[in-house]
């Protein structure tokens, strides 16, 4: 076992699959040589040659036409979008193309490719690099989304991804690349795809997150023991799907929930979390299940991410009013 | 004060009739059926050259019979093909089973050619998932209905083809238009870049839906956006079939010995409207052009030429005139024979592995459908 921080752990799932399958492929842009803006593909290009790890053009769409097209020529592709906030320019590749293909052939084709993007707020980046867009491709029949929030699972879960016979959007959020480390087992294993974690067990509250929020979540919840409260915090790690089994079994025990997201708050995953809920657990509830989200305005400039992007504080007033409701 | 008269340090318009003049277009064979360039004839048996009339006769078949079913109710979604017989089949005509299609959206008569049972392209138009599940060892995509998005996945398909070793293409399909959008520059530009065996084919009919080919760009030729590319440019006249399939029948060649990938324009025309979805181009065409290209015609120049060389005569193409609508006949009589879809026939082409939510929802419709 070593400790890793998550990049590093990400950087070793691309080492384990680019050994076991000749298939896997990596390309993006400044991916080879330059190991990444963010260093995730340090050394493979070294290690694995020019035909398996590879620099594109710069041009995003052309990525995800490249990826579609390795993938129906039998390869596994893992491109890389630079930052998730340029994923736009590839959305047609991968919600109108990638998305479709096993459909619109009716089952032909399959499309086993894993878009990996980094994403997510308070690093400081330019504008347009870090906004939350996993609502778009949550809502994107055909895509799993798949978000880790530590090392280990990051790990796991990019395996499992590459592994997959579908696609899947693979997002790193920048923040936890560096900011701890973990034990991570050394060589391959899988974290399930579609299954979410308790990072902390609980009585009296759920709170459900994914991705750096988790981080704050816990915190809040480590604040809240102090006042008495007892709080779960359950870890989605896949966005779509949604581990429904796992969220209701949660809020059946505390009765109790909160939804935590950094993305805005207009048509999230959060609000899917509480439509599920609703569904099929509000016999269970005490109260309302409220979110914790950032507001419904574009990301902000980055000076202002420390106001606009939510933390422990906002957790824990929105946790004690569903506590004392 | 005097003004300084600017010196001209590079003669700017010059450099665009450099490009101009190196774009010429290719043409074998005349309207009147007659060889204009004995240098390029390619080498075709009477035989070969009895099949390409054949299927440009059963295309342009193909294509009344499916305006007219259409128009009956009995056909869905079509774009009509009638005049571009020289620039889709004669292209098609120069590969080789094991090559990879990319076809758009009216390039359905490739992709039958290449091995798409009629009855599944019929079940394709009228919108049924049964219409495009690729036989096995048939290497095609459905047609494509973004403009442009085939071209970075012909990158993609191409460089794949190069990694494994095979000694065949990738070949992609679009129109005048289609060269506007950013994914045609970004795919030729990725081909160029990683020098995959790949053939980008541009059916210049002129019109993208109503808008003018010269509304679409100051380019002379469409062809000379390969230069930018770094990859070589062709136009050829897509009315005549020896020219397309000579040129086509290059660009293969060059991208088997990995001399990389090549466009190729074809100047061609669709007699009919842009599909049968109430397109009418009166609004944007004259009478006078539409006569003006009927007089280029395909069928008609190619005819001359195989009568002349006493390898093609009436009753010949009476039988391929029959030949079609008997299979026509069969092809809508096995489409629809094809069961009705249902939600759980959707769920289940959705995944290889059928997320949880599909899983769920795939039980609830399954109980509905057994009511």
């Amino acid at each position: 076992m070593a400790q890793m921080t998550m990049i590093q752990a990400i950087n070793d799932a691309m080492r384990q699959e680019l050994k076991r399958d000749e298939k896997v492929l990596i390309f993006g842009e400044d991916v080879g040589k330059n190991g990444g803006v963010f260093r995730a593909t340090e050394n493979l290009q070294a290690e694995f040659g020019e035909d398996r790890v590879f620099d594109t053009p710069l041009a995003e769409s052309g990525i995800g036409g490249l990826a579609i097209g390795l993938a129906l020529e039998g390869f596994r592709p893992v491109p890389e979008i630079q930052f998730f906030g340029f994923v736009y320019e590839v959305m047609d590749s991968i919600a109108g193309q990638m998305a479709r293909y096993r459909f619109r052939t009716g089952g032909s084709y399959k499309m086993p490719i894993t878009f990996r993007s980094p994403f997510g707020g308070g690093v400081h980046t330019p504008e347009m690099h870090a906004d939350s867009l996993e609502g778009l491709m949550a809502q994107t029949p055909g895509l799993r989304v798949v978000i880790p929030s530590t090392p280990y699972d990051a790990k796991g879960l990019l395996i499992s991804a590459i592994r997959s016979d579908d696609p899947v959007i693979f997002l790193e959020h920048m923040k936890l690349y560096r900011s701890f480390r973990q034990e991570v087992p050394e060589g391959d294993y899988t974290v399930e795809i579609g299954k979410a974690d308790i990072k902390r067990e609980g009585k009296d509250i759920s709170i459900i997150s994914y991705g750096a929020m988790v981080h704050e979540s816990l915190k809040a919840a480590e604040e809240l023991e102090k006042e008495g409260y007892s709080a779960e915090v359950v870890d989605l790690r896949t966005v779509s799907p949604l581990d429904v089994d796992t969220i209701v079994a949660s809020v059946e025990k505390t009765n109790r929930a909160i939804v935590v997201q950094e993305a805005q708050r207009v048509a999230g995953v959060a609000a899917n979390v509480v439509a599920e809920i609703n569904e099929r657990a509000i016999l269970s509830l005490e109260a309302p299940v409220l979110r914790v989200t950032a507001p419904d305005t574009v990301y902000p400039f980055s000076q202002a991410e420390s106001v606009w992007i939510p933390n422990y504080k906002d957790i824990i007033e929105t946790a004690k009013k569903v506590l004392t409701f | 004060m005097a003004s300084k008269t600017n010196n001209i340090v590079v003669d700017l318009a010059k450099q665009l009739d450099v490009v101009d003049k190196e774009f010429q277009t290719l043409q074998i064979l005349n309207e009147e059926g007659e060889i204009v360039n004995q240098d390029a004839v390619p080498d075709l048996t009477d035989e070969q050259l009895q099949e390409l009339m054949r299927r440009m006769v059963y295309t342009r078949i193909l294509d009344q019979r499916s305006i007219s079913l259409n128009r009956q109710g009995r056909l869905g979604f079509y774009a009509p093909t009638a005049g571009q017989e020289a620039s889709q089949i004669a292209s098609h005509f120069a590969l080789e089973k094991e090559d990879f299609i990319l076809p758009g959206y009216r390039d359905v008569p490739q992709i039958i050619w290449h091995g798409l049972p009629l009855h599944q392209a019929f079940l394709w138009s009228r919108g049924h998932f049964q219409g495009i599940q690729i036989p096995e060892d048939l290497h095609i995509l459905p047609p494509q209905i973004i403009i442009g998005a085939q071209y970075v996945q012909t990158a993609g398909v191409s460089l794949g083809i190069k990694k494994n070793g095979k000694k065949s293409v990738a070949i992609t399909y679009t129109g005048d238009g289609g060269t506007s959008q950013g994914d045609f520059y970004e795919g030729i530009n990725f081909a160029g870049a990683y020098q995959v065996p790949a053939i980008f084919i541009v059916q210049n009919n002129q019109f993208a839906i109503s808008t003018p080919r010269e509304k679409q760009t100051a380019a002379r030729t469409l062809a000379q956006k390969a230069v930018a590319a770094g990859i070589p440019g062709i136009q050829v006249d897509g009315m005549d079939p020896l020219a397309v399939y000579a040129a086509v029948k290059e660009a293969r060649e060059r991208a088997i010995n990995g001399e990389g990938p090549t466009l190729i324009e074809t100047l061609t025309y669709r007699y009919g409207p842009h599909t049968m979805s109430g397109d009418d181009p009166t609004r944007y065409r004259t009478k006078e052009l539409d006569s003006e290209w009927e007089k280029k015609d395909p069928l008609v120049r190619f005819r001359k030429y195989l009568e002349n060389k006493g390898i093609w005569n009436e009753e010949m193409e009476e039988k391929v005139i029959e030949q079609a609508k008997e299979d026509i006949k069969e092809a809508i009589k096995k489409a629809d024979a094809a069961p009705k879809q249902k939600v759980t026939d959707l769920i289940s082409i959705m995944n290889v592995e059928l997320p949880s939510n599909l899983k769920e929802q795939y039980e609830i419709y399954k109980e509905k459908e057994s009511k």
